[in-house]
């Protein structure tokens, strides 16, 4: 089992969800988590106008989804988030960012199953 | 003590005015009327605001601020445009019936701050006022279709030029004396046809031109906040009182008087008829009667009752806000079956409200000329469909024309890139919302 974090656009959140629920069987539902993020990476956040000043908030507004899968289907799913989540073709800087972590245990708190069963 | 002068024959006090009168061979002002002039001026302008929220709150978080500002900078620009050339345009003598011009009320110069409006008995500049909170909501009003991609530069260019190209004639057309609609005895109380159907058209004419947003209609586009937009509607209606009964100034001496309590009545019940017509067709459609649908239900009211304030009966202003309801709500729900992406619903709300509201008016109206259902037939009737249809038509062609010309020049989208990551960030250098 792996978790998978990824930060992207706000505005690729409906593509990578829609791209997500391909990977799977029919009949199936992807499973995840969204939050709103601030934060930067290699690009330097957004330059913003208060009362004359140029301000430049190092944060640029982002989403982040947390989904736990199973180990068949990692690849699947990095590069069904790899692809939706490119701002532009050929993709740039600003389009986020992919971790894959291992997962040591999941339970679904409604039954108490664990493992691969519960992601 | 003006008061006195008007239907009060047996007053004792009557002698006073009319000796004063001789003397001055000077009318008087009427205090009470030019209080409620300034009153209803400043309660139109509260409109702008009002619909800056009720727009701002239906758009994403990234374009919050670009769609409020566009209300907003609708106040400075006409604002100014309308003291500069616009009033000379609209209220000025008029030139067989098509354009008004008198070089006096160039930036309001030749306008003695004394000088009477006709026989009303108010000041001249708060007619002027009046008349000019109107002409800066109704471009305003056009910007809601076009919301989250319209470059902001294009749209700053856009209302000066629809104002005094499109705005200016109609309210010529219809509201002032000598413009040909008005001496046909086309009825418009508060404008259906100059604010609602010019603004309501002419925003569906810019989507062809402007296109839909990338997101629509395939992405999930979701207002920001429907508190921001409920407070805006809110605001609307209060000041839709005195956009209505305000309008008394063009038809009755006092303005502040029965006409203007009429307006007010027909304009609290058909706003309220229609808001809860709205949330039952909602509700029995939908399973679900939302805030939203309300708001929309109360505006929809608003604006088919526009054209008929002054000249209905309070029971039939009802059956104007409830019909309001259903057309706007099916014309609303029509829109995602031809994808044109009227963002806001401009023309769904506006266009189509403001046409019912007028070919209503042909229907109930029993001042000054007797509708459908007050035994006159079908000559008021007929008369509103001209109105429509003249306004329809002009309001289109005008503004393919105009758009056609700021699309080639400037340009009337912003870029891919801008859209994607919001015009507030990307062109105005702000975000409505931080941490």
């Amino acid at each position: 089992m792996k978790l998978i974090i990824a930060i992207i656009r706000p505005e690729r959140l409906q593509a990578v969800q829609d791209a997500l629920q391909k990977t799977l069987d029919e009949g199936d539902n992807y499973r995840l988590t969204v939050a709103s993020v601030d934060g930067h990476g290699r690009a330097t956040g957004e330059i913003e106008y208060f009362r004359g000043q140029q301000v430049r908030t190092r944060m640029a507004q982002k989403t982040q989804i947390t989904i736990g899968v199973n180990d068949a289907y990692v690849e699947r799913a990095i590069d069904a988030i790899l692809k939706a989540a490119r701002g532009t073709e050929g993709g740039e800087i600003g389009d986020g960012k992919i971790f894959v972590l291992p997962l040591e245990q999941c339970v679904r708190i409604r039954t108490g199953e664990r493992g691969g069963s519960a992601i | 003590m003006f008061d006195s002068l008007v239907g009060a024959t047996t007053d004792t006090l009557s002698c006073v005015p009319i000796t004063l009168a001789a003397d001055a061979a000077a009318p008087l002002i009427d205090s009470g009327s030019t209080a409620w002039m300034l009153m209803s001026s400043a309660m139109v302008l509260l409109m702008v605001p009002g619909l800056a929220l009720f727009y701002g709150g239906m758009v994403r978080r990234k374009n919050v601020l670009t769609t409020m500002l566009h209300s907003f900078v609708a106040m400075a620009i006409i604002g100014l445009q309308w003291v500069l050339i616009g009033y000379c345009l609209a209220f000025g003598t008029s030139w067989h019936g098509l354009i008004g011009w008198n070089p006096d009320y160039l930036a309001f110069n030749g306008i003695s701050h004394t000088a009477l409006y006709g026989d009303k008995h108010v000041p001249e500049l708060v007619f002027a006022m009046f008349q000019g909170k109107f002409a800066i909501i109704t471009p305003a009003l056009i910007a809601g279709a076009v919301a989250e991609r319209i470059s902001f530069r294009a749209y700053v260019i856009f209302i000066v030029l629809w104002s005094t190209f499109v705005y200016c004639p109609l309210a010529h057309w219809v509201w002032a004396s000598g413009g040909w609609l008005f001496e046909k005895g086309v009825l418009d109380f508060a404008g259906g046809t100059v604010v609602h159907i010019a603004s309501g058209v002419s925003a569906l004419a810019l989507v062809l031109l402007v296109g839909n947003r990338r997101d629509y209609p395939d992405g999930a586009i979701m207002p920001n906040s429907l508190v921001l937009t409920l407070t805006g509607a809110g605001l609307l209606w209060f000041g839709w009182f005195g956009f209505n009964a305000g309008s008394a100034v063009a038809v009755e001496t006092p303005v502040a008087g029965s006409t203007a309590v009429l307006a007010f009545t027909t304009t609290q019940t058909a706003a309220a008829a229609a808001a809860l017509v709205w949330m039952l067709l909602e509700w029995n459609h939908t399973g679900k009667p939302t805030s939203l649908g309300v708001a929309s239900g109360i505006v929809a009211g608003l604006v088919a009752i526009t054209p008929a304030a002054g000249h209905v009966k309070p029971v039939w202003a009802i059956v104007i806000g409830a019909v309001g309801s259903v057309v706007c709500y099916f014309a609303v729900q029509l829109k995602a079956r031809h994808r044109k992406d009227d963002s806001l619903d401009a023309f769904g709300v506006h266009g189509v409200g403001g046409m019912w509201g007028a070919i209503a008016t042909g229907i109930f109206c029993f001042i000054p000329a007797a509708g459908l259902i007050n035994g006159g037939g079908f000559r008021q009737i007929g008369l509103q469909l001209l109105g429509v249809g003249v306004t329809v038509a002009f309001a289109f062609v005008m503004t393919i024309i105009i758009g056609s010309i700021v699309k080639a020049t400037v340009g009337l989208r912003v870029t891919d890139a801008q859209e994607r990551d919001g015009l507030d960030i990307t062109i105005h250098g702000e975000r409505g919302y931080h941490l």
